[in-house]
């Protein structure tokens, strides 16, 4: 589903490496986790194959179901598939939820020559999600994310995953500044959405999420690299000992 | 007495170029008024006219207006989908082939030559009063020039609740056109009119429209200001309100090498609310774009309530100006006054000046403005990108969302989505 080989990435305005080597295949219908102390690069690697500007890739290629990601623009990194949950969900004031999801859908479709839903088929639809999520209709109509809580946005990436229906969903730190209900609607939310063709790839720094969505596979990311992959069992090993002593030891 | 003196010959020349309508005695009396008081406040406007500071006068002030082209488009007619009594104006005269019969329940409507040329005639008192008013405490030498040489215009008295709105559509078929047109607007006590306006109207454009709106009596003004590139437009709306009145106008303007636009609102009965809104949109590309909004209201009454939102999109050298004026008299006490400028500048080229002013001489007053420019929210695009939306398409849902607190100002939901319709098609042709 996604292949990342070698990736180096730099900082656009100051030549400053982040990534040094990333090498991860998520293949479709596994969870993937990434953990790592702060500042070893998990977000910069969400953002980049998000396609935000402000890195530039110095080596190495990223390849989404086959195709070259890092040569698309971000609405075409989206059309084919791939769906970035942020840490931080931007406020947008003056557009609501609900024309924004339409317009996000109908132009995915568009892009990949599907038809575009009628109005009445995404209300419908949105609805039944959005009820899943325990988001009531006024936060539908309401400016996206304007005046939302911070579980209420991260509910409200879910939604959007689950409208969007990518092939690749990559969670960036969605369990950061949740509480303990918040994060398991939120993990109830992406466990309903695993299937056999889709992929995750969940960025956390905390074990804690990954109770509520199940990994297969977990990674250690350090100063810009993967130093270590093994199963779940390597997420308690975080969560009991640090992540210093796997630095120690893999160093 | 030099410096006056020297303003006076780019008048005199440009009164050559035109000559005043005859008309009953009062009539002519009103115009020649209108002179006396032109020349007495200095003649026209000069470029180091404070009130002219960011916008240049000079082709205003011309004998024969620069030549404008006439824009062809195959788009239908601003208002299409709506029913109204249509009143239209090619090149600054009235067309009465094209016009609808002026009859309409509740309202009577007269073209001004036709109200002028009566002895006895409420538009007596009414012609050129409210623009008198409106020459202080700053002078709007445009505005007095309408009244000495008004061409053409219509009068409109409504005394109930006329069903459809009034649509006054100004035609531009010559380049060189120089159009003045003088309207008056009378809303009886517990009337109530929707007066619509659009069309780009002459090469220049010249009009002043004088509403009184009187007690617990409504007035809905939407105008749509197009779109011919080289068009350019000196507009004034004086309205004085009475008592529980209300006076909303909203005004959406593309395009224009130069378009200024004043409103000036004087509340003299209590409890009345006006709303003043606008939403302009000009890239350069194609031709220079300017806009002045310039806005004067004054609470001379308890108990009213002002809204002033502007907003204005610029692209590609475009220039934006607001000038917008809150003046709180000692005895308009709970006055609730609000003032709002901002721009989006979409590129590095454009601009814009604003100067927003209170003055408050009452002591029981809420008052606030504030006025913005900024560019594209890059985070925000960058999140709509990342759903999926073009490049192109997030923008425009930007601009919109920039621009909906103005267009929230238009209660009428069919016009709102009229004009929406306009505003999307003027993106669509302006893409990057």
């Amino acid at each position: 589903m996604l292949e990342i080989k070698n990736l180096h990435v730099s900082l656009e305005e100051e030549d400053k490496a982040i990534l040094k080597g990333v090498d991860l295949t998520v293949e479709a219908g596994k969870v993937h986790a990434i953990m790592g102390p702060n500042g070893s690069g998990k977000s910069t690697l969400s953002y980049v194959l998000s396609g935000r500007d402000g890195y530039v890739v110095t080596d190495g290629s990223v390849a989404l179901k086959g195709e070259d990601l890092l040569e698309m623009e971000p609405e075409e990194r989206a059309a084919a598939g791939l769906f970035l949950a942020f840490q931080y969900p931007v406020e947008i004031p003056g557009v609501g939820n609900m024309t924004f999801l339409r317009t996000a859908v109908n132009a995915q479709r568009k892009a990949r020559g599907e038809a575009e839903m009628s109005a009445t088929e995404f209300l419908k639809d949105i609805r039944a999600k959005a009820k899943e999520l325990k988001i009531d209709a006024e936060m539908l109509k309401r400016p996206v994310n304007v005046g939302f809580s911070g579980g209420e946005k991260k509910r409200n990436e879910i939604l959007q995953m689950a409208m969007l229906e990518p092939a690749m969903c990559i969670l960036d730190e969605t369990d950061s500044g949740l509480d303990v209900d918040a994060m398991k609607l939120v993990a109830d939310g992406v466990n309903a959405l695993r299937s056999e063709g889709r992929g995750f790839l969940v960025i956390t720094h905390y074990q804690r999420l990954l109770n509520h969505i199940k990994p297969d596979v977990v990674h250690i990311m350090s100063d810009g690299k993967i130093v270590k992959s093994g199963g779940p069992e390597l997420a308690l090993e975080v969560e009991e000992n640090g992540y210093a002593d796997i630095l120690a030891e893999v160093a | 007495m030099a410096h006056p003196a020297q303003k006076q010959d780019p008048l005199e020349a440009r009164l050559a170029a035109h000559a005043m309508p005859e008309g009953a005695a009062w009539a002519r009396e009103a115009r020649e008024d209108a002179l006396s008081r032109l020349r007495a406040m200095g003649g026209l406007p000069g470029k180091r006219d404070e009130y002219w500071k960011f916008t240049d006068p000079t082709t205003l002030n011309l004998p024969e207006p620069p030549r404008a082209q006439c824009f062809v488009t195959d788009e239908s007619a601003p208002f299409a989908e709506i029913d109204r009594l249509r009143i239209v104006f090619v090149d600054g005269v009235f067309d009465a082939e094209a016009s609808d019969d002026l009859a309409l329940e509740g309202v009577e409507i007269e073209r001004l030559s036709d109200a002028q040329a009566r002895d006895i005639h409420w538009a007596r008192d009414a012609y050129g009063e409210l623009e008198t008013r409106g020459q202080s405490p700053v002078t709007r030498a445009h505005a007095a020039l309408n009244t000495a040489l008004a061409q053409d215009g219509v009068v409109i008295r409504v005394t109930g609740r006329p069903s459809k709105p009034i649509n006054l559509t100004y035609l531009h078929k010559s380049e060189v056109s120089d159009a003045i047109l003088h309207h008056l607007v009378k809303v009886e006590p517990g009337a109530e009119v929707t007066i619509l306006e659009n069309g780009p109207a002459a090469a220049r454009f010249s009009k002043v429209m004088e509403v009184e709106v009187a007690d617990d009596a409504r007035f809905h003004h939407i105008r749509l200001q197009g779109r011919d590139h080289e068009r350019r437009a000196a507009t004034h709306m004086f309205a004085r309100l009475g008592a529980r009145s209300s006076y909303k106008s909203f005004t959406m303007t593309v395009n224009g090498v130069l378009t200024r636009n004043e409103q000036v609102v004087e509340f003299t009965g209590n409890e009345a609310i006006a709303h003043i809104a606008g939403a302009a949109l000009g890239d350069g590309k194609d031709a220079p774009f300017h806009h002045d909004d310039t806005v004067f209201v004054t609470h001379d009454a308890t108990d009213c309530e002002s809204r002033q939102v502007f907003k204005k999109v610029v692209r590609n050298g475009a220039e934006g100006v607001f000038q917008g004026k809150i003046l709180v008299k000692k005895d308009a006490q709970r006055t609730d006054g609000y003032q709002l400028s901002q721009a989006l500048l979409l590129d590095d080229n454009a601009s814009f000046q604003a100067k927003p002013e209170l003055e408050i001489y009452a002591d029981d007053v809420q008052c606030s403005h504030g006025s913005t420019t900024g560019a594209i929210d890059e985070e925000a695009l960058f999140y709509l990108r990342s759903r999926g939306v073009p490049e192109d398409e997030a923008t425009d849902l930007l601009v919109l969302a920039f621009l909906a607190e103005a267009i929230d100002e238009i209660e009428d939901e069919s016009l709102r989505a009229d004009i929406l319709t306009r505003l999307q098609a003027w993106l669509d042709r302006h893409r990057g």
